[in-house]
């Protein structure tokens, strides 16, 4: 798995034209599996959460969630889709040992939403539109462990294990027509395409969008072509790119090694492609043809979906803002400027400062905290700040201690620190830890008096005007008490001291 | 041999209502019955004496103590072992299932329980369902009571076998293209399919989903519409059963007439191939009829001369996928070939060592006629030909009540004649597809015996979806016609089956 030659990013998009296509998978939060009455909840001791049903035993027939549909419904509806009258279920069949049918029951030709379009703004500030093909439910597979052997891998493993906690669980996905024109930021769409799907599936409450644990998946499908070629270019299909920040790293990685070998004369390979994060590179899997036989048919267990005109009314009327109009409301309610406002959508941190707002904290310190310290530290990580072990509830109180003196940024810094180890919330870490402020004035007298015995001209200094001269006093004051002086009394004290 | 397992199940309900007989002294009679002669008929692969016993003596004791009880308590049962049943191994006719006992019954195995009626044993079948004569049963083929160099018919001959050799008063049987209504008829019993959806599929091992129906076999109508009103009703858990009730058959059985029935003769299933005795009887049966008041008129269902192709292409496509599950890593049989095996070698070995002839034929079949590239000329095909059928039965219940055939062209044949000739074999469900294509009820009635070889035949009636309550009471009519003519039930012709012949 030799990292392959890339071509310069510049250089190909100057040769090329990139066509990307994204397939996204949402697992519903449903109470219920897709199929049966097991509890979706497949983070549980394995193979507790099984039933006839979804391990497939003899006998045993499918019975649609309504519940699924719902949701499956809503978010065909929040990405503009038409909603299919008459939706069916079809067997895709193939054999592995996590399908515990060896087929999966999943939508083919009539898939429940279908012709949606949604607005995506990248970074830049430019908005694309991305045409959604189709929106369809399926039941995820179970969980394989490989033991034994070093890849991980099902080959050269000594054995593997099966958890089908996870087998039926409801998936919705969505899947775009491929979206040109991008440019340069083909990379960025990707990433903020899925961004948008993620915010809009939380939004609606069907799902909880957690994507390192895998509640949202993204395939991606790159392929690229010499400008003013019609032909679309051999596309390869990158799996299971689970973080936002390796969607794009993984679009460009493609562009890069596909522009390489085509320039060399090579020809793309149509098969799917491992990400592999440690390394940033993407690595052949297996051989993939639009000729894959799976046999698919009508699933003969399931009567079509059919879902009223009233339901599907009900749907809708019921469907949360839209994501573009909450954000001109909430840019309008924090005052926030377009830089500040677009830096926040950008991180992907709406959801995380409006809840941080909510919670008490003032908006432009909401800011500050979850694109600035929060940001850099999940960067540093290379973990999505989403990904981080910190509450908006956590950060409210932070930000409410630092805005009522209690501690200053320094030390703020310093409890988010701890927070994320898991030292608990931002309060408690404060009292157990000491940190609060001293503004107590006799403690801060005694470091006050010591630091000027080491600099006895300040005084003097600052009775001719130059107030900047406490600054070396306070430095002092505030080594010395290790950071946790009220810088603002000190600076006070010191003045009152020169001009008594 | 006890008469009382000669009995009809209607009469042993009273005699148990009554209290003149125990549960127990009618589970006991069937099941000494069975001991006797399951050996030579092969009807059961698993007899379950005990837990039958402790069912009879339950239903004893709550009507000794005057406790109110279903209509049917204490009537024996058996059961096609293609249904799940948590206190008896389930194989489907199949060494891939060789032993498995499954974690949950079937909703008609649930219902039978609710109404406490006593579970002699699972009966043989061919593999899967998939055959008309039980020889495709991985455990040796079941023996046909009138004459056991005969097959029973398929694939419920171990119902039919059961039921006709008296080893029990009634059973529960599937029919996916007739394998209730083709034993029925070679047995001299009645088997009924009932309209798609009528009775939950839960628990029934899938052979083709959208084919299969389950359904009662008796030795007569009453005892066939008892036993519906027991097993039929919506199942939250199969999504292709009926939201409405279809109705009591018992009360339809109770008032059938012929007077004023517009009787429809299917032009395409009266004419070649059929055996002369056979067609014979059946327009005896035309004319006994319009005695009674019943008008004979002719239809014509063109589209049914394509039935047995579009039957042959839908069933091994669904098969070929219900089947796929049957890969060791679950439940049942699992082959580890000699090495390092990797999982996909264990399946294959597994499925290679577990499914017999048949069902390897037809999965292969299957599998091909969903292939890309040929979907569109076989399965779409055979759908277009399912919705060509549907609007022949539109169009002939315009002109009729209820539609009539011969059951099956032939009366039981000799074990090996069609085993090398599958087409031959397929053909015999000549007229019973149609109705599982159209997912439109039948019922085959003792039609007398074909004077070639004093073998029993049968009479198929046809009715409109949901309408099953029209073939209670038509057959019960044709039924009394019979019985005044012939002076006893068809039954009473067979000869005793010799033990341990
Ligand atoms: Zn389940």
């Amino acid at each position: 798995m030799a990292k392959a030659e890339l071509m310069n990013y510049e250089q190909a998009l100057e040769k090329f034209e990139v066509v990307i296509g994204l397939e996204v998978h949402v697992e519903l939060n449903t109470n219920t599996k897709m199929f049966c009455g097991c509890r979706n909840d497949f983070g549980d001791e394995p193979n507790t959460n099984v039933c006839p049903i979804c391990i497939g035993l003899p006998g045993s027939l499918p019975a649609v969630n309504r519940k699924a549909v719902e949701s499956s419904i809503a978010i065909g509806l929040a990405l503009g889709c038409e909603i299919a009258p008459n939706g069916r279920f079809s067997r895709k069949n193939y054999f592995y040992p996590d399908l515990a049918k060896n087929f999966q029951t999943s939508q083919y030709d009539e898939p429940i939403a279908f012709e949606g379009t949604i607005d995506i703004e990248v970074p830049s500030g430019a908005v694309y539109t991305v045409d959604i093909e189709r929106a369809h439910m399926e039941e995820d597979a179970g969980k394989l462990t490989h033991v034994g052997g070093n890849t991980g891998r099902i080959q050269g493993a000594e054995y593997s294990l099966v958890d089908y906690n996870r087998a039926g669980v409801p998936l919705v996905e969505i899947v775009t027509k491929p979206v040109y024109g991008a440019g340069a930021e083909a990379p960025e769409l990707a990433a903020a395409y899925v961004r948008s799907i993620r915010e809009i599936v939380k939004a609606l409450g069907v799902s909880d969008a957690r994507m390192e644990r895998g509640n949202v998946r993204c395939d991606a499908n790159v392929s690229i072509r010499p400008h003013g070629q019609e032909k679309l270019g051999t596309r390869t299909e990158t799996k299971n790119v689970n973080s936002l920040r390796s969607i794009e790293r993984a679009v460009r990685y493609e562009i890069q090694r596909q522009a390489h070998i085509i320039a060399n004369g090579g020809t793309i390979t149509q098969e799917t492609r491992h990400w592999h994060e440690d390394r940033g590179i993407t690595s052949s899997g297996r051989p993939k043809s639009d000729a894959d036989d799976y046999r698919y048919f009508p699933e003969p267990d399931l009567v079509p979906v059919q879902p009223s005109n009233e339901l599907i009314e009900q749907i809708r009327a019921s469907l949360p803002e839209k994501p573009a109009e909450r954000r001109k409301r909430l840019q309008g309610e924090w005052q926030f400027s377009d830089l500040e406002f677009r830096d926040v959508v950008n991180s992907g941190l709406l959801d995380e400062l409006e809840e941080t707002v909510a919670k008490g904290a003032k908006p432009q310190a909401a800011r500050k905290w979850w694109t600035g310290e929060i940001a850099r530290l999940a960067n540093a990580e290379g973990k999505d700040v989403a990904d981080l072990a910190i509450t908006p509830a956590d950060v409210a109180e932070l930000a409410t201690l630092v805005e009522s003196g209690k501690i200053n940024d320094r030390i703020g810094r310093e409890v988010l620190q701890a927070v994320l180890e898991g030292a608990g919330n931002p309060a408690k870490i404060v009292a157990d830890r000491g940190l609060e402020v001293v503004s107590d004035d006799g403690a801060l007298q005694a470091a006050i008096d010591e630091a000027l015995a080491k600099q006895p001209d300040v005084l003097e200094k600052i009775r001719e005007g130059k107030l900047q001269a406490a600054g070396a006093v306070i430095g002092a004051v505030m080594q010395a008490m290790k950071g946790q002086a009220d810088a603002g009394r000190v600076r006070e004290l010191i003045i009152e001291r020169a001009n008594a | 041999m006890s008469e009382l397992v000669k009995k009809n199940a209607s009469e042993l309900v009273e005699l148990l209502q009554s209290g003149e007989i125990t549960s127990v002294e009618l589970t006991h009679a069937f099941l000494d019955r069975i001991e006797k002669l399951n050996p030579v008929l092969n009807s059961y692969l698993h007899v379950n004496a005990k837990e039958a016993l402790a069912t009879a003596v339950e239903v004893d004791r709550k009507r000794a103590a005057g406790e109110k009880l279903p209509m049917l308590a204490g009537l024996p049962i058996a059961v096609k072992d293609n249904l799940t049943t948590t206190d008896a191994p389930t194989t489907a006719g199949s060494k891939i299932l060789e032993g498995w006992i499954p974690q949950y019954d079937a909703t008609v195995v649930k219902l039978l329980r609710e109404e406490m009626m006593p579970i002699l044993g699972k009966t043989n079948l061919d593999e899967f369902a998939m055959g008309s004569s039980t020889e495709f049963s991985a455990y040796g083929p079941s023996k046909n009571p009138w004459d056991t160099g005969r097959i029973p018919g398929g694939s419920g001959g171990g119902s039919s076998s059961a039921v006709a050799g008296f080893l029990a008063p009634v059973a529960i049987g599937s029919d996916t293209g007739g394998s209730i209504r083709f034993p029925a008829a070679v047995t001299g019993t009645v088997g009924t399919k009932p309209t798609y959806g009528a009775v939950s599929r839960y628990g029934l091992i899938a052979l083709a989903s959208s084919l299969d129906q389950i359904g009662p076999v008796s030795r007569n109508v009453l005892d066939a519409a008892l036993l519906s009103d027991v097993i039929s009703g919506y199942d939250k858990h199969d999504s292709t059963s009926l939201p409405e009730s279809l109705g009591s058959m018992a009360e339809a059985a109770k008032s059938g007439s012929l007077k004023g029935v517009r009787v429809g003769v299917i032009k395409e299933l009266n004419g070649e191939g059929f055996q002369p005795g056979v067609k014979a009887r059946f327009n005896e049966s035309l004319e006994l009829m319009v005695k009674a008041g019943a008008e004979i008129v002719e239809v014509s269902c063109p589209s049914f001369e394509y039935a047995i192709a579009a039957y042959y292409l839908i069933l091994p496509a669904e098969a070929s996928s219900n089947l796929a599950k049957f890969d060791s890593v679950r439940f049942g049989m699992r082959v580890t070939p000699e090495g390092n095996p990797t999982i996909e070698r264990v399946m294959a070995a597994t499925r290679e060592a577990g499914f017999g002839p048949e069902v390897k034929r037809r999965i292969i079949l299957g599998t091909y006629a969903l292939s890309s590239g040929y979907y569109d000329a076989y399965y779409g095909s055979a759908q277009k030909v399912r919705t060509l059928i549907q609007r022949d039965f539109d169009a002939a219940f315009e002109k009729a009540d209820v539609l009539v055939s011969p059951t099956a062209p032939t009366t039981a044949f000799k074990f090996g004649e069609k085993l090398e000739d599958p087409l031959a074999m397929y053909l015999n469900d000549i007229a019973t597809i149609p109705a599982n294509l159209a997912g439109t009820p039948g019922m085959s009635i003792p039609n007398g015996l074909a004077t070639e070889d004093d073998l029993p035949s049968g009479i198929q009636l046809l009715a409109p979806a949901r309408e099953d309550k029209r073939l209670y009471a038509i057959g019960a009519a044709l039924e009394a016609l019979h019985e005044a003519v012939w002076g006893k039930r068809m039954i009473d012709f067979a000869p005793e089956v010799k033990a341990g012949a």
